[in-house]
């Protein structure tokens, strides 16, 4: 072990020992309806929400996706999407980056469900969705079940057992790319997507 | 955090008056002012003639023995268990947030606590206290006035909407709030010499901000604020007079 | 790192565009946070919890480093001790050799301006390219930023316009905040696509987990931190929870107390790198712990609570001081109120012992610091630490500003106010004689610059309570 370690932790065991405080109750807040929470909070963003049916979201998606012009769609197999230019991100990105950095219009990933009160997504890449999936391409479409919504971070967090098996990377994601550096000015779709659609299955 | 203030337990007869260093010298009617508003509600008015300077410029310049010993003066100045009222928010402040760590481990710690703990700031203690903002009856001409709250005032004593509730308790006045209310009016004590420019231009914007309102007065409850805008708006040459909420609501009220 | 704040403080008082730029934001700066905590006993209870949160994981900090460090290292990540930056820039080089990298591209860090990394990696042949869009468009100016959480903040359109046309080739000249955004990511879209390592700071490090939590809202700290085939984090010590559960309370706290955001856009949650069979996410990642004088600051019970920071923001943003001069006047990597406290903790008050007095003490930080930091306090502490040559210091550089014609003045001020036949006597003379200083006299003359003269009442208090008969004992 490095002797900057231990001197760091020799220095840090040699100051004053205080009583760690107890955390003070304090509740996260609740909502009878969350999705409508939800709802309003990551279109407040710039997000884009569509309810849809647990049967007819493959054919609202392609309308959406044909009325943004959108021609490659990057998505994992097992969606069954119906498209004629889709690709899967089934090779190592160092195989794939550049069709992935300036090839693709609009990525379609799973989430592992929201959060109600600050309108985000929980989004675990894993080999089918891998992290670039919801990054790189300028429209980012999400698939998320109505029931998956919690009511906010600390409850999903505990629901999801999160703790106990962190993946890689897990992702809360509340509207598409953005910045107001210049000037406090908005604008969206700097670094990542320009657009976020989530659709609602009902 | 400001410190949490509670009423004494019951009614007092007597309370200290603690003046200041401040209104001592430069403004000693908002001094007496404040005496006599509370002595016109009954109550014994002791004024300690040992009393001198809570000792906060010495504390804030990092000077804490000097500001001990002159604070330990006025432990020794106020002796009885009688609430302490002060007329200004930051000498208020420095006595009751801040005694108890400037004594620490000092002999007269536990004397300090309890020091601090019979510290009120003159308008908590008019409306919390003695109601005043239910019984001022006023006497005095139409005036628009506005309200600069005091930085140790607000964020050490929790002083927010006490003079306010007072102020507006005056039929014949009108309060116009300035929405830069709650911004330092940049005097902070040897901050104005240390730090002249940044004093300046925080206290032109101040008195920029007090002009738009339109006031005729602007009322505050700390002499310190009121010198550096006053002094300001002075030498601006503009028409808005400094006044202490404790002159001013004496003036409103009561013959002079 | 020099400290001349009043020279500074000067100019950017004298350059309306600067105030123009810097109140505006501030304004609006305050006005979104202040929405996002109407709910006042909400807010109460939530800060005390972030507080504690923090206090309590600094209470327990050796053990949850090392809690820490053997999680991350089970999850593949591997752990670096750093005591100076020195030894920071030293750790990361030899990281970025070993992987023969030549292109660095970065994500938002404060702990990397604290090291002046870039200007360390540039020393050693290896390009730095910063991705945030605020810290790109420093950069390209060649400045450092003047606020932690917006670092362009004192640039107008019209600056960044020209600064891109002079830098970006075919790069017309625009102020459409869309099209210069547009550009920016078409430059820094190649920039990273070719990086070799990523390099990112850590908002919280969670013991429990041995996770990295990083929150941005442009996408770029979580493209250097997965496209390039190597990350490497910075993070002071200071950053460490408990549980992941703390991460909730510290992230409700977060973005709203920086930027009246109910949460930012990305929050990206690292615990390993690529695993077998994954296929995108750096192949090695790298966190380097970083000290530089925390464990010196932690020594001490009050100066500790300097280290709850979470790097909001808010204290500047509210700061009366920080909104008239903007971030560079301090001339430290930490501007505004937590900078005056961290500066001179970190650099010691020998080198930033200006910065302490460079504060009104008007509580508008502490009325809004999401972790309770009694900064207030801290800073008159610092002040005290200055003038006062202890025997024990606990601050490097104590003593550094005591001035013995200052210590003689409030000795004779201590004579006068202790004693109070003195101050009779004092004042009296100050009522009789005080009018007749003159306006031009030492530390008058800058009073007097703006402000009248204040004139000394021909009687005291103490007078007129006697003649009006009010009891003195």
């Amino acid at each position: 072990m490095s002797e900057a370690r231990a001197n760091i932790l020799a220095r840090l065991r040699a100051a004053p020992r205080l009583q760690p405080p107890e955390r003070p109750q304090w509740q996260a807040p609740g909502f009878n309806d969350r999705l409508d929470r939800f709802r309003v909070m990551i279109e407040a963003v710039h997000g884009e929400v569509h309810l849809v049916s647990a049967d007819t979201w493959r054919a609202h998606l392609r309308k959406v996706l044909a009325e943004k012009n959108v021609a490659r769609v990057l998505a994992a197999p097992h969606l069954g999407l119906d498209w004629d230019d889709m690709v899967a991100y089934d090779a190592p990105v160092e195989d794939f980056k550049d069709q992935l950095v300036s090839g693709i219009d609009a990525a379609v990933t799973t989430t592992r469900g929201a959060i109600a009160e600050t309108g985000s997504l929980v989004v675990v890449p894993d080999m089918d969705e891998p992290r670039l999936a919801s990054l790189l391409p300028p429209i980012h479409v999400a698939l998320l079940n109505a029931g998956d919504i919690a009511d906010n971070l600390a409850q999903i967090m505990e629901k999801q057992g999160w703790a106990a098996a962190m993946p890689t990377n897990l992702l809360l994601i509340s509207g598409p790319s953005k910045t107001a550096d210049i000037e406090q000015t908005l604008a969206y779709g700097v670094h990542g997507p320009k657009e976020l659609i989530v659709l609602v299955l009902q | 955090m400001p410190a949490h203030v509670t009423p004494p337990a019951r009614m007092p007869k007597n309370v200290y008056y603690f003046g200041t260093c401040l209104v001592d010298l430069f403004f000693p009617d908002a001094g007496l002012a404040g005496m006599e508003l509370l002595k016109r509600q009954g109550i014994r008015v002791v004024f300690p003639q040992g009393q001198s300077c809570c000792g906060q410029p010495a504390f804030n310049s990092g000077h804490r023995s000097e500001a001990r010993e002159v604070a330990r003066a006025q432990l020794d100045a106020f002796p009885e268990d009688w609430p302490i009222v002060v007329p200004s928010g930051s000498c208020a402040g420095m006595m009751r947030v801040h005694y108890p760590d400037l004594f620490k481990g000092d002999r007269d710690e536990e004397r300090a606590k309890a020091f601090a703990g019979r510290v009120y700031e003159l308008s908590w203690f008019l409306v919390h206290v003695l109601g005043l903002d239910t019984k001022l009856v006023d006497k005095g001409e139409k005036v628009t006035v506005t309200w600069h709250g005091s930085c140790h005032s607000m964020r050490e004593m929790g002083v927010v909407d006490e003079p306010k509730r007072l102020i507006r308790a005056l039929s014949n006045v009108t309060l116009v709030e300035n929405p830069r209310e709650k911004e330092c009016c940049g005097f902070g004590g040897t901050f104005a010499v240390r730090q002249p420019e940044v004093s300046a231009a925080m206290v032109a914007d101040k008195i920029a901000a007090i002009g738009q309102t339109g006031a005729s007065r602007v009322v505050s409850g700390d002499c310190g604020c009121l010198m550096n805008i006053g002094g300001a708006l002075d030498k601006a040459g503009k028409p808005t007079r400094p006044q202490h909420l404790a002159e001013f609501l004496l003036e409103r009220c009561h013959d002079q | 790192m020099t400290s001349d704040f009043s020279t500074r403080a000067h100019d950017a008082l004298n350059n309306p565009q600067l105030r123009a730029n810097f109140r505006r934001a501030m304004d609006g700066l305050m006005t979104k946070r202040a929405a996002q905590f109407e709910d006042k006993d909400n807010w109460h209870a939530l800060r005390a919890r972030g507080a504690a949160i923090k206090a309590r994981a600094l209470a327990r900090l050796p053990d949850l480093l090392e809690e820490f460090e053997q999680k991350a290292i089970a999850n593949g990540i591997n752990v670096h001790w750093a005591e100076t930056t020195a030894d920071a820039n030293r750790i990361v080089l030899e990281i970025l050799t070993a992987h023969g990298a030549k292109k660095v591209i970065k994500g938002k860090s404060m702990v990397s301006e604290e090291m002046h990394l870039n200007a360390h990696l540039e020393a050693h042949g290896i390009k730095a390219v910063e991705s945030d869009l605020g810290e790109y468009i420093i950069q390209l100016a060649g400045e450092a930023p003047s606020h932690i959480v917006m670092p362009c903040i004192h640039k107008n359109k019209g600056e960044i316009a020209q600064l891109f046309t002079d830098n970006i080739e075919n790069q017309p000249y625009t102020e459409d905040v869309d099209a210069l955004t547009a550009a920016a990511r078409q430059v820094l879209r190649r920039e990273f696509a070719s990086a070799d390592a990523g390099l990112s700071g850590a908002n919280f490090l969670v013991a429990e987990t041995g996770s990295l939590v990083l929150i941005e809202n442009e996408g770029n700290g979580r493209l250097s931190t997965t496209l390039p085939p190597l990350h490497i984090a910075v993070a002071g010590i200071e950053k460490l929870v408990e549980k992941l559960d703390d991460v909730a309370p510290l992230l409700a706290l977060l973005p709203r107390s920086a930027t009246g955001q109910a949460i930012t856009t990305y929050v990206n949650m690292i615990s390993s790198p690529r695993k077998a069979g994954e296929k995108d996410g750096p192949r090695q990642v790298h966190l380097v712990l970083l000290d530089n004088g925390r464990s010196r600051v932690y020594a001490d019970e009050q100066l500790r609570d300097t280290l709850r920071c979470i790097r909001c923001g808010a204290c500047m943003n509210h700061c009366p001081v920080y909104s008239r001069v903007g971030g560079h006047t301090y001339g430290s990597v930490y501007p505004g109120p937590i900078g005056k406290i961290l500066t001179p903790q970190l650099a010691g008050l020998d080198c930033a012992g200006d910065l302490p007095h460079a504060s009104t003490l008007c509580n508008a930080c502490v009325e809004v610091c999401p972790v309770q930091i009694p900064i207030a306090d801290i800073l008159v502490r610092l002040r005290t630490e200055a003038a006062e040559p202890s025997t024990s210091p606990a601050v490097k550089g104590a003593g550094s500003g005591h001035s013995a014609v200052e210590s003689a003045v409030w000795k004779g001020w201590q004579a006068m106010y202790a004693h109070p036949a003195a101050y009779k006597v004092g004042t009296k003379a100050l009522s009789v004689v005080g009018n007749l200083i003159p306006a031009a006299a030492p530390l008058l003359k800058q009073w007097t610059s703006v402000r009248s003269k204040p004139k000394f009442a021909a009687k005291t208090l103490h007078e007129l309570a006697r003649e009006k008969g009010y009891d003195h004992e």
